[in-house]
């Protein structure tokens, strides 16, 4: 069967998508990925869907529980290149893609993780400097 | 209103569906669709494909180009889907088209997302004899 390459950047895990799913793929992405960000540790997801020319309910809700998964195992995702089309379908469709950051592309989107990165470096130092102060 | 073409293909499987993603492409194209409208028959499409395999049991879709107009006046292009399976059928069609509505396995927008996405929606469904939906989208 079929898989979509997961490309480990850093801290951070790459998903392109570039063909057209059938659900089965979709659904082992989502397994994929979850087992990745559990084997590596990764702190971010980034998907880049600009190759899709459509998102309907079940791509939708993969892509959802992704994030929701990710968040469980403490790993953002990202979800970035949505075309404009695809975007004005899913509203329409009534898709709110909850829970999922969106960036208009990867460079935007490297950045969302690199900001939650940086402010759970942040988050910790305080954490320790505060430990300090209080020895 | 005259049928210009019309093409009839086999909705069982997912590959089908996704077969049926990529066949509407093409004829949303060939029809003269814009990219906002051709995306919004695609995925108006790929649920009701989707629908016809995992609750009809699999089934048919007959694809239709569409013209109407008055004689000698503008020409309207339209391409109209229909779906047609002899599964369970729908009991409560009201309740299946509400948002929310789901009966496993998806977020329940199939029905109620596809009739928004589309100019006409129309749907037929007996218990125990199947359901037929016909969608049409005009340029």
């Amino acid at each position: 069967m079929d898989r979509i390459p997961i490309l480990r950047m850093g801290p951070y895990l790459l998903v392109t998508v570039q063909v057209d799913m059938h659900d089965r793929l979709a659904m082992a992405l989502q397994d994929d990925l979850t087992t990745q960000i559990d084997r590596t540790g990764a702190s971010g997801v980034l998907i880049d869907i600009s190759s899709l020319d459509m998102v309907d309910s079940f791509i939708g809700r993969m892509l959802s529980d992704i994030a929701a998964m990710g968040r469980v195992l403490d790993a953002e995702t990202v979800v970035v290149g949505m075309r404009p089309a695809v975007a004005i379908t899913l509203v329409e469709l009534g898709l709110s893609l909850e829970g999922i950051r969106t960036a208009l592309n990867v460079e935007r989107g490297m950045e969302i993780l690199r900001a939650g990165t940086d402010a759970a470096r942040d988050a910790d130092r305080e954490f320790v400097d505060r430990d300090r102060d209080a020895d | 209103m005259t049928v210009t073409q019309t093409d009839e293909r086999a909705v069982q499987s997912q590959n089908d569906v996704v077969l049926i993603r990529q066949i509407v492409r093409e004829w949303a194209r060939e029809v003269g669709f814009g990219l906002v409208d051709q995306t919004k028959i695609i995925t108006a499409a790929s649920e009701l494909a989707r629908n016809a395999v995992l609750h009809g049991g699999g089934g048919v879709v007959r694809l239709e180009s569409l013209e109407k107009g008055a004689p000698g006046g503008p020409v309207r292009r339209g391409l109209r889907l229909t779906f047609e399976d002899e599964g369970p059928g729908i009991p409560d069609v009201e309740q299946a088209l509400t948002d929310g509505y789901t009966s496993g396995g998806g977020m329940g927008l199939g029905l109620g997302g596809s009739r928004r996405l589309v100019n006409e929606f129309e749907i037929q469904s007996t218990v125990g004899e199947g359901t037929r939906i016909i969608v049409t989208r005009w340029k």
